[in-house]
Order: structure tokens, then C-alpha cells, then sequence
């Protein structure tokens, strides 16, 4: 079957109201198959976030058009939703309720969808994250940004989710970790055929999650490639070769035709 | 940093955490120094590089504790100031940028005015002219539509904005020494780099001490001066940031060797396999 997972057409999204209008998501069209690993990249404030936000319905002042298995979403989510579908957040510290412990915000989702089994399925989402049965009580701001961003990860995954929405996932995790983290994310995508779309400012990271790469800039896609056409640094655009030549390292040199 | 004047020293460090399942050891006992010059502090999620940075400024908060035998700041022990001496310290002499942005801004007051009052408490400068320079500063770290986001509220901007607007407040008052906790980690690699060159710029033009607490190993290594790498709350290596490649801890050479490559694609990355004896192992002392 060639229907995508997840499809989205002619997206615009909008903030503010009367004169006072901020598009910051223009005409954005990209395409997902089930089992599918899609990037998008690009430099801050271009609008990645806010495209996984109008598709897991956070937002609701867009419109385009946005289908999940050929089914048309609504700017208004059901409940049931939210089974198909799981967003893990930029920002752990944000995400994560700051007076609910690790074992009620795993066990939250749970409850809301009637789910049963609860103590052994929040343990083994522990596990899963490589986070022990210590970490259970404990508060958000007893972790470090890391540990928070297992619990968020967790959490995405406790209702077993087909499509995840990963916003700079790792971005807050050292290296270990982000293997770690990426490495089962892998795993869960080839154990469970799930469907990534990921958005994260790194190229390695990306290179090593995604088939597809699609890259923004001031709320457009600007570039479309393959992760063969990225590893043979063969991008078109002038934004996409200077993110390739950045992510190399710092270099004194960068700028030097420019005053910083 | 031989012949460079010291700026920090800290002596014999600890973090200790009262929780439910006992005492957790945040810090065990490091020792380090910073000169005029950019140090970077590597290592895993949790190692304690957060809480090192906070314990500069005294900012653990209870029910934690932080001891030490000496916290010298040029010369001076900060830990013999008064809180109110500290306060004159925070934000003045020096000054840190927190690993969670939007955390430490007030979620009621926008960004721009937020800028402005900072500016205006170190400066005694006119509203008018707070305005001006807050606005200079949001130019200079990259951020496209000053105006626009002078009048935002925190959570209207997006992940790297916020980095930045941290990053612009902290460097107003000009401080001696910058700890920047993951300063750069939401940003993408492009407005990375020119965030890096106006800190690069401040350690080279006006003698500026800088922290620089990173996961990124391939950033640090190419960034700072020097690395100090940490582990379980200690320091289990330091060395030249242009000699990291060459790390010979078998910790930082897992670390290295878990990076991602555009250029060497892997099925699976490789994790790190831990060696309890690790944790047990002395702190290296990272005095220069
Ligand atoms: N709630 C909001 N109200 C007004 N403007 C917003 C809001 N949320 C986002 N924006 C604006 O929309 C633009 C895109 O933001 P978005 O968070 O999608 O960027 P991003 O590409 O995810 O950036 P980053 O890499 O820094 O996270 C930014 O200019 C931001 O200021
Ligand atoms: N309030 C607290 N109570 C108990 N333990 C804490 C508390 N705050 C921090 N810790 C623990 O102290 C240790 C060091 O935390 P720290 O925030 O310094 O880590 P880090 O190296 O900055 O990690 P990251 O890269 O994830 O930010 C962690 O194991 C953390 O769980
Ligand atoms: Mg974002
Ligand atoms: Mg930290």
C-alpha cells in the first residue's frame, strides 16, 4: 500500500490576530510512509516546533491540510487520537508537571485511557528508557536534564503510540545517553513499525535517524534530500551547505568575512 | 593557563542531596581553576557539571549542600561573603546562563523588558536608552526581528530564541567570569557558531573567564582551551581541548566514540560500557 502515515499539505500556521499576524509556517507540504524516519532541520525560530505542534493538535489556528493513514485531522483532536499519537517536547523542564512524580506522569496517560496493569507497565517504561525502579518517586527537579528527558520519552511511549513526534529529543541528553536514546528509539521503530517525524538541529543525529530531510527556513521548506545526498554533502542551497560546513565544529575562520 | 592570572579556584568541592533513598553525591571532591581563558566541562548526563556551575555562585538550593575548602574568586573566598555580598556577585562579577532558558525567565513580563531591567539595575541607565541597548544585544545574538521579540512573552518564543535572550541578559553587565550551562544546545549549528564567536570575542577582547558546560564533545573540543571531563560527581581526566581526540580514559573515549557521524553511517551507535571502578577512582585535580 503507498498511502502515507502521515501527510501534510500546503500547512500555514498563524499567531497573533487582527493587524497584528505572524505567519510562522508557510506552505509546508512533506509526506511520511508508515515505518518512515522524516527529518526537519533549520535554523531556530523557522518553524519546526510549530509544525509538530498544529500536527498533534497544540495549535489550532492553521490550515492546509494534514491526514493521518488518509483520514483529514481536524484542528480538534478526540481523545483516541492521542493512541495513534505522541509528541516528546523541546524543552524536559517545561514538559514534565513539576509536583507530579516520575510514577504519576508515566501512570497519567494510562488512567485517562482506561488502561489497566499500570505498575508493570511503568516499571518496564523505566527500563525501557534505561532508568531504574529508583528513579520511580522521584520529583522533576530531582533529575538532571537528561534523566527528565527519559521520563518524557517514556511517557510518549506508555500508551504505544504509531507515529511519534520527536522535537530535538536528545538535544538536552549527552552523548551516552543520546546513543543510548537513539539507539532504542531504532529499536522501537523496527519492533513496532512506528513512524518518526523528528525535528532536531543536529546533522549527525539526523543522518543517523532519518531516510528523508527536509530542511526550513523562515517557516518554508527550502531544500528536500535524501540521507545519501546529505552524507555525499551535496545540498543545493546555500543555507543547507553553511549547517553542514557548522556542524564540523567551532571555526574561528566561519565568520571571518563577516563582523560578529 | 600558566602564566595567566586565575580568576576561579575552587578547592575540594561537594553537592550532597538528601532524598528518599539516601544521600545522593551530586559533587565528590573536585578541584579546578579558570583563568582568562574558555573551559569546557564534558561528561555525562548527571555527572554533576549543573551543580558544579550553581556552586560557584552558591545557588543549591535546600534541601542540598555544597561544601568546600576554598571557592576563591580573584583571590577573594565567596565563601565567607554574606548572601548580600553574593547577590552583588550573581549577574555582576559573574554571571551564569542556565541550562533550562525559558525556566529562568519570568513567564509574565516580556522578554524586552525583562533585558531592559536588568540592564538598568547595573547601570542606572534611562528607560529609553535600557531599550536601546537591549535591543543591541538581541541583534547581536542573532535574533532576526528584535522588535518583535522585545515585546514577546517567554513562552512565545521558540527553544534556541530563548537560549539567546539568556545569553543577552547575562552578558549585559560585562562580568568577569560567564558560566554558560549548555548555552547553545537548542540552537541549530549556524546561529551556534555565531553565538560561540561573540562569547570567543569576550574571552579575547576583554579578558573574560568562561565555563563552558557542554555535552558536545565535538564543540568543547573545538571551542574551548581546555576540558575537564567529569564522571559519578568527579573529574576523571582534564587535558588540552585540541588534544581530546587523544583522551586516553577509557569513560571519554566511550564518549567519543558514541557520536554519531555524518560521514561513517552505523546501524547502531556505540554505547558506553561502565566500569564501577570508575566511580571509585581519585578525582584528577584540574588546576591548569
Ligand atoms: N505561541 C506563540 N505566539 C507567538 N509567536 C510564536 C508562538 N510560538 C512560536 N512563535 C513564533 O513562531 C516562530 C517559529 O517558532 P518555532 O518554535 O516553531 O521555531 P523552531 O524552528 O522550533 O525554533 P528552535 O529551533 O529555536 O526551537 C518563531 O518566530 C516564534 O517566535
Ligand atoms: N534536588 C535534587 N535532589 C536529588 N538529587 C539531585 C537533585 N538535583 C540534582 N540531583 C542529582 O545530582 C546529580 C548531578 O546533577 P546535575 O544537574 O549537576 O547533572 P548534569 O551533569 O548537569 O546533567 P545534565 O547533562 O543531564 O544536565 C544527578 O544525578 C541528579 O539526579
Ligand atoms: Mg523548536
Ligand atoms: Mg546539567
Amino acid at each position: 500500500m503507498n498511502q502515507p502515515m502521515l501527510e501534510v499539505a500546503n500547512l500555514n500556521v498563524y499567531f497573533g490576530e487582527g493587524g497584528d499576524i505572524f505567519q510562522a509556517v508557510d506552505s509546508v507540504s512533506f509526506k511520511v510512509k508508515k515505518g518512515g524516519s522524516y527529518g526537519l532541520v533549520g535554523e531556530s525560530g523557522s518553524g519546526k516546533s510549530t509544525v509538530l505542534r498544529a500536527i498533534s493538535g497544540l495549535i489550532a489556528d492553521w490550515d492546509g491540510r494534514i491526514c493521518v493513514e488518509g483520514e483529514v485531522l481536524e484542528p480538534k483532536r478526540e481523545k483516541a487520537f492521542y493512541r495513534k499519537m505522541q509528541m516528546v517536547f523541546q524543552d524536559p523542564y517545561a514538559s514534565l508537571h513539576p509536583r507530579h512524580t516520575v510514577d504519576r506522569i508515566l501512570s497519567e496517560p494510562l488512567g485517562l485511557h482506561g488502561i489497566g496493569d499500570v505498575e508493570t507497565r511503568v516499571l518496564k517504561a523505566l527500563d525501557d528508557v534505561g532508568l531504574g525502579k529508583a528513579f520511580r518517586f522521584r520529583y522533576p527537579h530531582q533529575l538532571s536534564g537528561g534523566q527528565r528527558q527519559r521520563v518524557a520519552v517514556a511517557r510518549a511511549l506508555m500508551l504505544e503510540p504509531q507515529i511519534l513526534l520527536l522535537d530535538e529529543p536528545t538535544s538536552a541528553l549527552d552523548v551516552s545517553v543520546q546513543a543510548e536514546v537513539l539507539n532504542l528509539l531504532s529499536d522501537l521503530r523496527t519492533e513496532r513499525n512506528l513512524t518518526y517525524l523528528m525535528v532536531t538541529h543536529d546533522l549527525a543525529v539526523v543522518a543517523h535517524m532519518c531516510e528523508e530531510i527536509a530542511v526550513m527556513s523562515h517557516g518554508k521548506v527550502v531544500e528536500v534530500m535524501s540521507v545519501e545526498q546529505m552524507r555525499r554533502s551535496e545540498p543545493k542551497e546555500a543555507y543547507t551547505r553553511e549547517l553542514l560546513m557548522a556542524s564540523k565544529g567551532y571555526d574561528p575562520e566561519f565568520f571571518a568575512g563577516e563582523a560578529v | 593557563m600558566s602564566e595567566q592570572e586565575t580568576l576561579l579556584r575552587v578547592e575540594d568541592l561537594w553537592v550532597r542531596f538528601p532524598t528518599r533513598n539516601g544521600i545522593v553525591e551530586a559533587v565528590r571532591g573536585i578541584s579546578f581553576a579558570v583563568g582568562r581563558e574558555r573551559v569546557g566541562i564534558v561528561g555525562e548526563s548527571g555527572s554533576g557539571k549543573s551543580m558544579t556551575g550553581r556552586s560557584i555562585l552558591r545557588l543549591i538550593r535546600p534541601p542540598g549542600q555544597m561544601t568546600a575548602k576554598e571557592i576563591s574568586f580573584k583571590g577573594d573566598n565567596l565563601l565567607d561573603y554574606s548572601e548580600r555580598q553574593m547577590r552583588d556577585v550573581r549577574g555582576h562579577k559573574i554571571s551564569m546562563v542556565m541550562q533550562d532558558p525559558k525556566f529562568s525567565l519570568n513567564p509574565v513580563m516580556t522578554v524586552g523588558k525583562q533585558i531592559s531591567e536588568a540592564y538598568r539595575l547595573h547601570s542606572g541607565a534611562s528607560r529609553g536608552d535600557a531599550k536601546r541597548k537591549a535591543l543591541e544585544m538581541l541583534e547581536a545574538v542573532q535574533i532576526r526581528e528584535p522588535e518583535r521579540v522585545y515585546n514577546s512573552y517567554p513562552h512565545e518564543v521558540s527553544g534556541g530564541m530563548g537560549q539567546r535572550i539568556m545569553i543577552a541578559m547575562m552578558l549585559i553587565p560585562d562580568p568577569d567570569l560567564l558560566i554558560a550551562d549548555e548555552p547553545t544546545s537548542a540552537l541549530d549549528v549556524t546561529v551556534q557558531m555565531r553565538v560561540l564567536a561573540i562569547m570567543d570575542k569576550l574571552v579575547k577582547d576583554r579578558g573574560m573567564g568562561l565555563i563552558f558546560i557542554s555535552h558536545d564533545l565535538q564543540l568543547v573540543s573545538s571551542f574551548c582551551d581546555r576540558v575537564i571531563i567529569m564522571y559519578g560527581g568527579k573529574i576523571v581526566e582534564t587535558c588540552k581541548a585540541s588534544e581530546l581526540h587523544n583522551a586516553k580514559h577509557p569513560y571519554t573515549r566511550g564518549l567519543l566514540a558514541a557520536l554519531p557521524q555524518i560521514d561513517d553511517p552505523k546501524a547502531k551507535l556505540a554505547v558506553l560500557d561502565r566500569d564501577p571502578v570508575w566511580r571509585d577512582q581519585e578525582s584528577v585535580v584540574a588546576y591548569d
